[in-house]
């Protein structure tokens, strides 16, 4: 027993993989914050690769279409659903447009999209450019004289920010939908109707809100998707880690930008 | 085929190296390597597996950063290099990966375009059609222009990722292992390539493998490379006609005895 904790003394057991942790943890920091700086600097900058880009805002749209089209409708019906009784405890029935309207608008469509983005292009995204590390296409693309963070990350950081702002107010729109069936069934509100209701509450603030989420968001799925496929390590374990790490990193980036950007939202609303 | 002379020209040298020096952690990989490749000449260098090998052409490319000594490629000096020289450079060069490193989502047509359309601004449709199919003519696979590098051998991958590289017709090729995991036919298949494309291109290509076919049958001169340093130099009879311990079972694993 003696002569083993003499061979590893248990300080050193426990202190060296929280030190390599929390440094891991720091570098990462110091790499991402290196990564957004390269992409600010290369993104602009011609020659620019417009056709890649629209291929990219395409595989983004298409890979996540379906998915959003069923989760955004479902999400609209069930809150629509699970909101009127305690409205119907008030009497306030008539209210539910509204607030399907505020809650969609402000907070689920964007938030919602960016879950199901995260999930199918971040990971996508991210097991793509690890595949690509991997077999040493993205060394190719290097010595062949090409740019490949141009060609590789720029394009799909552009793509996740120009379209998922377009998923979001795809989200909003079909869920509003879900929640038009829901309240049309059981109160027989007229479309018109609802839609006057729907946005009757919203204000400019909302719009620019969900809107400035979304971008937010779509920048972070492709920056956090691209990081982790650009740096993933040799070897096919690595492609795995890369996709894991695109949806983990992202899903908690995405609720901790929720978080401060409705912070700031509720203070301009002060003014 | 057999391997014709070469027109080297030894007083123009293509790469230089000086005391080239790269460990990973705490484990030296290069520890002082010199080397000369001139004009026109099919350097070959040997060596086990993790002995560095790699790493050589890696930091001739500037992949990778040498902790100390001079790399001088065509005139340029590595260290002193700004980007976008590198990025010319490198357009002066041919790197044919292991794995043939073939864009997996682009057809062949595609994968040979994308250096071109790159690299050679204000390039017409119908150049680079020609381009595509002369390369593709030169590694004798016309008719792979529209496949997907999925659908493809081992020895035709290979073969497209050195069509890719002459298509800027580089004055320097590296090949990294170009015969690895190929059937003996078709190594020599691609041993003749690597010889045609010397005399058809006029380049000068520095040969990493461990396969002795592969260097007898492609190399001017061949290098050992044994604890991080080139032990021996010379022709492939002059590599191994030595008794040490480190270079005799190369050989006699090779050629079977």
């Amino acid at each position: 027993m003696d002569s083993l904790s003499s061979i590893t003394p248990p300080e050193k057991k426990l202190g060296n993989p929280l030190k390599k942790r929390f440094e891991t943890f720091f570098s990462d920091l110091y790499r991402i914050h290196l990564f957004i700086i390269r992409f600010f600097k290369e993104a602009f900058v011609p020659p620019y690769e417009f056709k890649e880009i629209v291929r990219q805002c395409f595989e983004v749209g298409v890979k996540s279409f379906t998915l959003i089209s069923v989760t955004g409708f479902i999400i609209g019906l069930i809150f629509t659903k699970q909101s009127r009784p305690s409205l119907a405890a008030f009497g306030a029935n008539s209210w539910l447009p509204s607030l399907v309207s505020i809650a969609i608008m402000r907070a689920l469509a964007p938030l919602v999209t960016a879950l199901i983005a995260s999930g199918k292009v971040g990971s996508s995204i991210g097991a793509e450019l690890g595949s690509m590390r991997v077999t040493e296409q993205i060394d190719a693309m290097e010595v062949s004289g090409t740019k490949p963070f141009k060609f590789l990350v720029c394009t799909r950081v552009l793509a996740t920010t120009l379209t998922i702002p377009i998923l979001a107010t795809y989200t909003a729109f079909i869920s509003l939908l879900g929640g038009f069936v829901n309240i049309y069934q059981n109160e027989g509100t007229s479309y018109t109707s609802f839609m006057q209701q729907v946005f009757q509450p919203l204000n400019f603030v909302d719009i620019i809100q969900s809107l400035v989420k979304a971008i937010v968001f779509g920048f972070t799925i492709g920056i956090v998707g691209c990081y982790q496929g650009y740096y993933s390590t040799k070897g096919t374990e690595g492609v795995g880690k890369a996709a894991n790490g695109a949806v983990v990193t992202a899903m908690f980036l995405v609720f901790i930008e929720e978080v401060i950007i409705v912070q700031i939202t509720g203070f301009i609303r002060q003014f | 085929m057999e391997k014709v002379k070469a027109n080297i020209d030894l007083k123009n040298e293509v790469i230089k190296i000086r005391g080239l020096e790269k460990s990973f952690e705490d484990y030296a990989v290069l520890r002082g390597i010199d080397l000369d490749l001139y004009q026109g000449e099919n350097l070959v260098v040997l060596g086990r597996s993790g002995s560095g090998k790699s790493v050589l052409i890696k930091l001739i490319s500037g992949m990778l950063q040498p902790d100390k000594g001079s790399i001088e490629v065509l005139g340029y000096q590595l260290a002193n290099i700004k980007e976008k020289e590198l990025q010319e450079l490198r357009t002066r060069i041919g790197f044919s990966f292991q794995n043939s490193a073939l864009y997996d989502s682009m057809t062949v047509r595609q994968n040979l375009e994308f250096p071109l359309v790159r690299n050679r601004k204000g390039i017409t449709r119908k150049e680079i059609d020609l381009a595509v199919a002369t390369v593709l003519e030169a590694v004798g696979l016309l008719q792979t222009i529209n496949q997907m590098p999925a659908e493809l051998s081992g020895g035709q991958r290979k073969r497209i990722g050195i069509a890719r590289t002459l298509i800027l017709n580089p004055e320097v090729m590296l090949y990294d292992e170009p015969t690895a995991g190929l059937d003996p036919i078709t190594c020599i298949e691609i041993n003749d390539l690597i010889n045609e494309v010397q005399q058809r291109y006029h380049t000068s290509s520095i040969i990493i493998t461990h396969d002795l076919t592969c260097a007898k049958s492609t190399g001017d001169r061949i290098a050992m490379l044994l604890d991080g340093q080139f032990q021996r130099e010379g022709t492939f009879e002059e590599v191994f006609d030595t008794n040490d311990d480190r270079v005799k079972p190369f050989f006699d694993y090779n050629f079977i005895k």
